[in-house]
């Protein structure tokens, strides 16, 4: 302390010149308009083009709104599809005029947990039956299809993902309507499905798409994958062919859950056919 | 000392009514203007006080400053000036030899010195004052041209009123 202020006062023009230069600089600046506003202005330079890095980061952050309003926008968008109506002319055929009502609805969901590298992957979504999430949904995103709810809380879902042992949903090939169905691959690849049991008639091309079927959760068309192998091994009768999926799961952030309005009722009936067998 | 005080309250009361009332309105072509109240600050006698120095500085540039209508401008050049004042007395004059007549006057110090004292200080002075004044370097020709041109009409007017004044002084 002691030398400090011998070294202040060794120095003390030095200081005091920096006390009163500051102090008339700072009246200068703030009394004298034009040098107030070339002082703002070359201030603006730094501080503008600082702004404009900080609103493109901002940019970002709100992507997260755009994003969600933009998910809002296409499920809304989506449940006016046709493909989310069905025919209902011949029981209403005297006097309705609705021709379509709604069989598959559509709720978007943000993924809020996900993992690809397991051997069973899940995904959680954010939100569960408080939206009308019942087990049992199909999920889609907008690349082609992502899994089924296995477990529903008040505002939370589960989703079994494709790539999953367990997970099988019905598929086709998009030309020739051949079914089969979809499981994840053997080697743990998140980016490889396996389409089983196609029937022997089907001629399936290298890069032909994979869609659903229609006969299980999803809506008819939904994109699957593309057929990226033919040399799998083969069941005689039934052909097994690989699929590149269309879904990167790792990079899953928006998915819809679909809500297929009869599938309780088509589960019942075929409940009971089974039963009576 | 007390006539030490009344000499310089009486240079300052006159400097500045010179510079306010005549040299404020004498403009060669716009780009030479004299400064000739630092004056004041440049025969202040040699043992002031740093801090007083500072202070009696800054209070001639704010007084001119409240006739010239711009707060700040020469109180900041003339607080330059009084710190160029210092560092220059440091490094030309010893301490010891001033006993009697402790003022930097031309009579004194004699010609050379105090022409290279009015001439340094001068410039340091016009040079802040006037890139202030003009805030910006895209008129640098025309700033540096009054600099040059202010700065030779000042050190001229300062250079005559020592000759006036302390001509006199010395024939006493």
């Amino acid at each position: 302390m002691r030398n400090l202020w011998i070294f202040i006062s060794k120095y003390n023009a030095f200081f005091l010149f920096l006390i009163f230069e500051v102090s008339s600089l700072i009246i200068y600046v703030k009394y004298n308009s034009f040098q107030k506003a070339a002082f703002i202005n070359s201030s603006n330079e730094v501080t503008g083009s600082l702004y404009a890095r900080v609103n493109e980061f901002y940019g970002y952050l709100s992507l997260k709104e755009v994003n969600d309003s933009l998910a809002r926008e296409n499920t809304h968008l989506r449940n006016q599809l046709k493909s989310s109506f069905y025919v209902d002319t011949l029981n209403k055929h005297k006097v309705t005029d609705t021709v379509y009502k709604q069989q598959y609805e559509y709720v978007a969901a943000k993924v809020i947990n996900n993992s690809v590298n397991r051997s069973n992957n899940y995904l959680t979504i954010n939100i569960g039956a408080n939206k009308g999430i019942a087990k049992g949904m199909g999920v889609i995103c907008d690349k082609g299809i992502v899994g089924k709810v296995v477990y529903v809380s008040a505002h939370f879902a589960v989703v079994q993902s494709l790539l999953h042992k367990d997970s099988q949903f019905s598929a086709m090939l998009a030309k020739n309507r051949e079914i089969g169905y979809i499981t994840w691959g053997d080697d743990l690849d998140p980016h490889k499905g396996l389409l089983k049991d196609v029937s022997n008639n089907a001629v399936p091309k290298l890069g032909e798409p994979v869609v659903t079927s229609g006969y299980s959760l999803f809506p008819e068309g939904i994109p699957i994958g593309k057929i990226s192998s033919l040399h799998t091994k083969s069941g005689g009768l039934l052909l097994n062919m690989e699929v590149t999926l269309a879904v990167d799961f790792s990079k899953l952030e928006y998915v819809n859950v679909v809500d297929n309005k009869f599938a309780k009722e088509q589960e019942g009936l075929e409940a009971q056919q089974k039963k009576n067998e | 000392m007390s006539k030490h005080i009344l000499i310089n309250l009486l240079r300052f009361i006159v400097l500045v009514f010179i510079q306010v009332f005549l040299l404020k309105n004498i403009s060669l072509y716009n780009l030479s203007t004299p400064y000739l109240y630092i004056l004041f600050i440049l025969l202040l006698p040699f043992e002031t006080p740093n801090l007083l120095l500072f202070a009696l500085a800054f209070l001639m540039g704010l007084t001119i400053d409240s006739f010239y209508d711009t707060p700040g401008l020469h109180a900041a050049s003339c607080v330059l000036l009084a710190f160029v004042r210092i560092i220059f007395i440091s490094l030309t004059v010893q301490k010891d030899g001033f006993d009697n007549e402790p003022e930097p006057t031309l009579n004194i110090m004699g010609f050379r010195w105090f022409f290279t004292y009015t001439i340094t200080l001068t410039l340091f002075h016009h040079f802040f004052l006037l890139n202030i004044e003009a805030f910006s370097f895209s008129e640098i020709q025309y700033t540096l041209s009054r600099f040059l041109l202010s700065s030779i009409f000042t050190v001229f007017l300062i250079l005559i009123s020592g000759l006036l004044f302390f001509r006199r002084k010395e024939r006493k």
